[in-house]
């Protein structure tokens, strides 16, 4: 399985709403601590080498 | 006593005395409407279409200098075709269908609207709010010179109200002196800064945006850009945090600069200073500034649009950012909704509670507009770091991959309003019908063999059978519904398939006067189309 990049999240502006809300009232380093966490979740989620190490290559903007 | 907030673009109602400064007694009319803009004319139309007599009240003598609203959607034209000022607009109005969206000095991505084939109207056109009004009121002269009793006034206007249990008393200021009037329904179409709202001390709750927009509408000189949306976040030329570049017609350009909260209005509003961030935009362009304005906004609305005899339309009613367009065509969905639920109990064909679904229907109107561009304006205008951080990583993401593209939000244009769940909706039971046309829903336009199918709806109700045994016209309690019969034998599309019947063989619709679904089933079930008219007119189904 490769990287989705294809839209595939419903509701998008729900769920980018959603997003920024959960940030809402924490300092810089509460935020990165939140993103740090949301990141490893997923990552567990999703659970496939390829698409994370895909996934991490596309986050670089491909530098 | 009567001076001008604003100049003219178009003195269409100078001041003329009126009998009613010199009777004796206060004269009482079924309906006044305060605000001449284009909600409280569009209301004026669509009462005045039904023989309800209406008389708009305005403090000034015409349309106001500006384009202000500039972009109208599709339902709102449909509504307009429905009033009989559609055509004209389109006529007038620029079409357009590709948007660009740029982050500093990159292109992000582009978007096409795509306009699905089958209707008689665009999804939007571009037109400067003057000429819409101007359409609408020469529309309302043309239905008065054929003696619909609609009677506007020019520099009169409301100084205060009695509401009264079953009517409202009216102290009219004009340049006669004040005189006092009496209205069964005072509708408040006064805009965004009601003075009635003030006056009845009413709440208008929500959230003020700390940012202010600097609009110049430009004319081209040896010059023109393509009929294209253009939407710069962080554009580097630096004349604001975003920057729209949109085609109005005439040659005139909309640009619209993002310049912060913290702003010396004076300073920015100097005709040099405004030159500098175009220049600094267009670069060696000639171009004559049109008209240019300073706005902020918010995103608020009142708790009920109906405080017994007076009820509240359009920006009265609920204020919106302009990301998205959803002013004027919210505004006028109101009109669409109300208009034939007030002209119904006027006429007391439908009780009272008719005009309490006004409010139940247009109130998720409003908080659907306040959710879409609330979120947009979140986008735009980051109110955080890690906001910041988020709206520019979806940005670099969405040049390169398609997913983070719907997650990009420079406004999401408007889109008529579907009453799931209204009190008023009767059966859905057309089985395999489309989601699109399912009960609450404005009904989709498709093209007929002779026309379009939206201008043979509205009105009045509408028994639209598909593809079924063709019926009679059907009165229930005073309310008569026109049968209208058509077929998909000549649909070589298949749009009018695909809109209305998805699975199904045949359909019966029930169609309100506001082009909203009612009810539909698989066939002609006389009880329960009957039934169907009363819930759709707040009389109960039984």
């Amino acid at each position: 399985m490769s990287l989705k990049t294809d839209p595939n999240i419903p509701d998008p502006d729900g769920f980018y709403a959603e997003l920024i809300d959960a940030h809402e009232g924490l300092s810089d380093d509460g935020s990165h601590a939140l993103n740090a966490r949301l990141v490893l979740l997923l990552a567990n989620h999703i659970g496939d080498r390829d698409v994370l190490s895909d996934a991490l290559k596309a986050a670089t903007l491909n530098r | 006593m009567l001076d001008d907030r604003y100049s003219l673009a178009f003195k269409l109602y100078p001041y003329e005395r009126s009998a009613d400064q010199d009777a004796d007694a206060p004269v009482r009319t079924p309906v006044v409407i305060m605000g001449g803009g284009p909600i409280g004319v569009g209301l004026a139309l669509d009462l005045g279409r039904q023989g309800i007599p209406v008389v708009v009240l305005d403090d000034h003598e015409g349309i106001g200098m500006g384009s202000r609203a500039i972009c109208f959607a599709k339902r709102t034209l449909e509504i307009a075709d429905r009033y009989g000022c559609g055509e004209p607009m389109l006529d007038k109005g620029v079409v357009w269908n590709l948007g660009k969206v740029f982050h500093e000095d990159r292109k992000v991505f582009e978007f096409n609207l795509l306009p699905e084939e089958g209707h008689k109207y665009p999804a939007f056109i571009n037109l400067q709010q003057p000429y819409f009004e101007k359409f609408q009121v020469e529309q309302m002269r043309a239905l008065q010179a054929q003696g619909a009793p609609i009677d506007i006034r020019g520099k009169n206007r409301i100084d205060a109200v009695e509401v009264k249990d079953d009517h409202v008393v009216l102290e009219v200021m004009t340049p006669d002196g004040p005189y006092t009037m009496e209205a069964d329904w005072l509708i408040g179409c006064d805009g965004a800064n009601s003075a009635l709202r003030g006056m009845m001390e009413l709440e208008f709750e929500g959230r003020v945006f700390q940012d202010s927009f600097l609009i110049a509408d430009i004319k081209m000189i040896n010059e023109s850009f393509p009929t294209e949306r253009w939407f710069w976040f962080e554009p580097p030329f630096g004349s604001g945090a975003s920057t729209l570049l949109h085609k109005q017609p005439d040659d005139v350009w909309r640009v619209d600069f993002q310049i912060g909260w913290d702003v010396d209005r004076r300073e920015e509003m100097k005709e040099e200073n405004i030159r500098k961030r175009l220049d600094a935009m267009l670069g060696d362009v000639e171009y004559e500034i049109v008209w240019s304005s300073i706005y902020t906004f918010q995103c608020k609305r009142m708790e009920r649009f109906r405080h017994g005899p007076v009820i509240f339309a359009g920006d009265s009613a609920h204020q919106v950012s302009p990301f998205g367009a959803r002013g004027c065509n919210s505004g006028m969905q109101d009109v669409d909704n109300l208009g034939w639920k007030l002209g119904l109990v006027i006429e007391g064909k439908a009780p009272d509670a008719l005009l309490d679904t006004y409010d139940e229907e247009r109130a998720h109107g409003a908080d659907e507009n306040i959710l879409n561009s609330t979120r947009a304006t979140d986008f735009i205008t980051p109110k955080s770091k890690i906001s910041h951080m988020f709206r520019n990583a979806v940005l670099d993401l969405a040049e390169h991959h398609a997913f983070a593209r719907p997650l990009v939000n420079s406004g999401r244009l408007s889109t008529p309003c579907t009453y799931d769940g209204s009190s008023l909706n009767g059966p859905d039971v057309l089985t395999g019908g489309p989601s699109r046309t399912r009960v609450g829903s404005p009904c989709p336009d498709a093209p007929l063999d002779d026309g379009f199918l939206i201008s043979r709806l509205g009105n009045g109700f509408t028994i639209m059978t598909i593809d079924a045994d063709a019926v009679e016209s059907i009165e229930e309690g005073g309310i008569t519904a026109q049968p209208l019969a058509i077929s998909t034998a000549k649909d070589p599309s298949g749009a009018l398939k695909e809109r209305y019947l998805g699975g199904a063989k045949s359909a019966v619709y029930l169609i309100r006067p506001d082009q909203h679904v009612a009810a539909r089933w698989d066939s002609f079930d006389e009880a329960a189309l009957r039934a169907a008219i009363r819930t759709a007119t707040a009389k109960g189904a039984a």
